[in-house]
Order: structure tokens, then sequence, then C-alpha cells
């Protein structure tokens, strides 16, 4: 038995209440990916002004001159993809190593003033980000003078708080008994972890690394302040700027978006099973 | 003996507590250096008129020219209305999707938390280029052409001043569900099915199954939406940057766009980090008040 009853005296009535609640569903889900797949049919058509062109919902023609269209916009279209690339990889990289170390040392070495550093971090997390924005800028271009550079780019999410806690969650739920037998055997910190931590944590190392890169290449405005060159652009700022040079063509910026939203598409349905771990793991207490 | 033994436990925690300054060395620094550095200078740099070659200190200047200023309000309720809107909306479309899920076999399940979610993935940038082409004020507009089918006639939806915050109220209402119904549905299958047992051989039927096993069960789930959701939603500008920039007649202004365009547009970054902090009390409030009155029996 559980929250639904499915002891119907007749086999139909059954099946009229899932088809019922299966339709809402459908609804809803065409309504929440309408929008996506407006934007990828959309891409297929003529790069031509938008003027009195009618959007049509079904695809009527497949054709790539809009991707062309938009990759010509700049010399250095390719630049955003490779620059996206780069950063939301070594933002990645980085993330997973040196959040699954803090998180280990938060979780289960002890040292002296460990609680209060952890209570620190997370009462970090209920700060908006208005309030880091501005003095993080003034820090990074006008006392390092690192605009325009990849350093800008990356630097301040090398290691984000959010990752560290997801670690320290999932680290708590190993048992210590495993840790001090094999410190008994003469087990050295660095050892332990790379030997007993590491494997043990796959899960969550996969988890963090793929709602990082996620968030690293969508992320839009850090990039948008730091970077006053088009080479040095990520290409959620060049969509941007496409946009605003060319506000009437219609196809090519759909195929824009398109690029900008296919690969984490691509790496959504291939690590799905992740993905779908990834949002509850902050979230669900325990 | 039992001094040797006590000298060496003292050594081994001495290695272990050196590891685990190592250990979290690098995070510290970038935390330090851009986090903790920043919170502090936001408070330093919102007393005084900035200037890149010597600040003055104006004292709390910029903080009344912030409650002195009709716009900022104006911002203010801008953020509280979006809130408002969209928040409690989104959680309850959420929650009755993930019941509706809740029958279904695990396949069927992943399938629609993979559709729901999707819009998640998209980069932010891109849903909002194609909302603006949905909500083209012409005839053609996809927008037009659906509400044109119910007979309501052709609106100007992000360039009039009384759609315009509407029409960012309705981007966020279908595509802003997915996380927390895969966060629902996670906490309702962690729901002890001897519940539901019990609760039918009593004899209850369907709702009041939901309005005293579920409901309860999922108030920490629904306070953890509710708080952070809040938070989200105060900081939030981005569509409204890229797809109305605050107009019309700031009609769709949100505290996050005031600060960003007080600091990278006017360059006025005393009055943003006054008016940041700010934000971050009312934050702070907010989350308060919603643990004191939801949050009683809720241990976090």
């Amino acid at each position: 038995m559980a929250l639904f009853n499915n002891n119907f005296r007749s086999k139909w009535s059954l099946y009229t209440r899932n088809g019922l609640i299966i339709t809402f569903l459908i609804l809803f889900a065409l309504a929440t990916i309408f929008p996506i797949y407006f934007m990828v049919i959309s891409s297929f058509g003529d790069p031509v002004e938008a003027g009195a062109m009618s959007y049509s919902i079904f695809p009527t023609k497949i054709s790539f001159e809009s991707y062309k269209f938009f990759f010509d916009f700049s010399p250095h279209s390719y630049d955003w993809l490779l620059n996206s690339l780069i950063v939301a990889t070594v933002t990645m990289v980085s993330n997973v190593f040196f959040a699954t170390l803090a998180g280990y040392a938060f979780a289960k070495i002890d040292f002296k003033g460990r609680n209060v550093l952890f209570a620190l971090l997370l009462g970090s997390m209920m700060i908006p980000y208005q309030v880091t924005q501005v003095p993080l800028y003034i820090l990074i271009v006008n006392i390092f003078d690192l605009q325009n550079t990849y350093t800008a780019l990356i630097a301040p999410s090398l290691v984000t708080v959010y990752n560290i806690f997801l670690v320290k969650q999932f680290m708590s739920s190993i048992p210590k008994e495993i840790l001090e037998a094999a410190k008994i055997e003469g087990c050295s910190q660095p050892k332990l972890f790379g030997y007993i931590i590491l494997p043990l944590s796959k899960t969550v190392m996969a988890v963090m690394a793929i709602l990082t890169f996620m968030e690293s290449w969508n992320t839009f405005f850090w990039p948008f302040l730091v970077t006053n060159t088009m080479d040095m652009q990520t290409i959620q700022v060049g969509l941007k700027n496409f946009r605003f040079a060319n506000t009437t063509y219609f196809a090519p910026m759909m195929a824009g978006a398109t690029i900008s939203a296919v690969p984490m598409f691509i790496l959504f349905f291939s690590l799905q099973k992740y993905f779908l771990e990834g949002v509850t793991v902050g979230a669900v207490k325990g | 003996m039992n001094q040797t033994l006590a000298t060496k436990r003292r050594i081994k925690i001495k290695g272990d507590s050196a590891w685990g300054y190592a250990f979290i060395a690098i995070a510290l620094v970038v935390f330090s250096l851009f986090t903790a550095y920043p919170v502090i200078s936001a408070f330093i740099i919102s007393l005084q008129e900035y200037r890149p070659l010597g600040s003055t200190y104006v004292g709390l200047e910029n903080f009344k020219d912030s409650f002195a200023s009709e716009l900022f309000w104006k911002a203010v309720k801008n953020t509280a209305v979006y809130t408002i809107l969209t928040v409690p909306v989104n959680i309850f479309l959420a929650f009755i999707v993930s019941i509706l899920i809740l029958p279904f076999k695990k396949r069927t399940q992943t399938v629609f938390k993979a559709i729901y979610y999707l819009p998640a993935v998209a980069s932010g940038v891109a849903l909002a280029v194609v909302w603006l082409w949905i909500f083209d004020p012409l005839k053609s507009g996809i927008a037009n052409q659906l509400i044109s089918m119910l007979g309501i006639g052709n609106q100007n939806w992000l360039g009039s001043s009384s759609t315009a915050m509407f029409s960012l109220v309705l981007m966020s209402w279908l595509s802003s569900h997915g996380t927390a119904i895969i966060i629902y549905l996670a906490a309702l299958l962690g729901i002890d099915k001897s519940y539901y047992e019990a609760a039918d051989i009593d004899g209850a039927n369907f709702f009041q199954k939901l309005w005293f096993i579920v409901i309860p069960f999922l108030k920490p789930t629904t306070l953890f939406l509710l708080v952070t959701g809040v938070i989200g939603s105060f900081q939030v500008f981005q569509n409204a940057y890229l797809m109305t920039g605050g107009g019309p007649d700031h009609a769709t202004t949100m505290v996050g766009l005031l600060i960003f365009n007080n600091a990278f547009t006017y360059f006025e970054f005393g009055q943003a980090a006054a008016q940041s902090l700010v934000l971050a009390f009312i934050i702070a409030i907010i989350s308060f008040i919603q643990f004191k009155f939801f949050g009683n029996d809720v241990e976090y």
C-alpha cells in the first residue's frame, strides 16, 4: 500500500486515473521544454532578418546557414567556446581536488578551530552574491590588475564553499572505524586520503565535477565583468554580444543559444544519474 | 609506560592536525581572498565615495542616499513582488507534480524528472534569448499567438510596464521548478510505507493521507525550498538585465540589478556596496522570520 490507492474494483478505473495523471504530466512537460524545443527547431531556419517572418512550431527546413552566420559574426567566436571549455575544465578539476581535500579534513580530521572555521564557511553561504561582487571586482581588476586573463575568470571559483559543504556532508557517512583501523596499521593521512577516502568518494566527486562544470559553463556576469575583448570572452558573454549587435536576426540568435546550451544537454543526458543525484545531495538531511 | 603512551598519542594527534591544516590550506586561502576579504571590504567601501586613486570617507551618506531614493524602494518592492509571485507558486507546482509522478514506475519517474530538470541545465543567457522571442510583441509572436486562441488581444509583454513583471514571472513558472520536483520526490520516496498502511487500516482516503502524513513529513523539505528559494529570488536579476534592462519605467528593476547598475554602469561603488549590505540585511531578516514561523519543529 502506498499513498495512492491501487485497489480499484475494475482495472479500467485504475487506467483512467493513471491516464489522466499522465496527460497532465505530459502537458506540463511540454510547457517546460517548449522554449528549448523552439530554440533548437528555429536555429535551423535561414539567417534572414525577422521583419515580417512568422515563427513556426514545426520545422519547415533544415539549414545550417544560421550557425555559419553566428560563427562569422566575430573572428573570435570559436575562441568563446574554447575559453568556456578551458575555464570550466580548470574550475572543475581544482574544485574536485581541493574541495575533496578540505571536505575530508572538515569531516574526519580533528584539528583546532575546525568547527569555528566550518561555521564561518557555512555562514558565508548566506551572504548574497551582490555583497562580494563589487569588492571582488575591485580586487581583481584594480588591485591585482588581472582584467582579461584566465586567472581573473578562474581564481574566484577555484574552490567553492558549496562544494566543500557537499563533500563534508558525504564524508560524514563514512564510518570512522575504517579510518581508525588504517591509522593503527600506520597509514599516514595522505595515504589514507589516497587509498581509502578517494575510492569511497567517487560518487560525490562525480556529482561535484558535473555540477561545477555546468555552473562554470553557464555563468554570465563574472566573465562579462572581467573581460573586455572578444578573444577572452566566454560563450555566454559572446551570445549576449551577438544579441545586442543583431537584434533582428532571429534564426542565428537561436543558433547561438543552441550552441551555448547544447554541450550541457549532451553532458546531462549522458550523465543524468549524477545530475539528478547532485540536486538532492545538498538538500536532503542526513 | 603510561606516560609514553600519552606522549605518543599526543604526537599522533599533532601530526594529524597538521595534515588537517594542510588539507584545508588552499580552500582557506581562496575563501579568505575571494569571499572573506570582499565582505569586509564591502563594509569599508559602503562608507566611502569610492575613487580608484584615493577614496574619501563619507560616513553613512551612501546609506542615507539609498533610503531617500525612490528608485531603491521601487526596486525593493519589485523584488518582493517577484519573490511572492514566483517562489510559493513554484514550490506548489513542484509539490503537485512530484505527488502525481509518485504512482509510476521508476523508469517513468526518471524520464519526467529529466524533462522537468532540463531548463536548469540550459544556460540562463540562452533561455533569456529564447524567451525574448517568445514574448515578441508582434502578432506573430508565440505568446501572442497562444493568447489570441483564448480570445485575448495582442500584448506588448516585456515592453509595457503593466505586463513586463508578469512576463518574467511567467517565465519563472515554466522553467524553474525542476530542482524542487526532484527534491520533493526524493523526500516522498523516503516516507516509510508503514505510515500509509496504518492509515489504510484506519480507512483514510487519499486526501487525508496527504494532509496527515505527506505534508507533515515534507515540512523540512518545504522549509528548505522556501528559504533557499527566497534567498535566491532576492538576488536574481539576470533575466531582468538581459530581457528588459530593468525597464520599462523601472517596472522590472530588481535590487540586484540596481546594485549592478550603480556599480558597473555609473561606477558608484560606495552606493552599490551600501545597497548590497541592505539587501543582505533584508535577506537575513526574512530567513530568520521563515525559520521562526515555519521551523519550530525542524532541525538543521
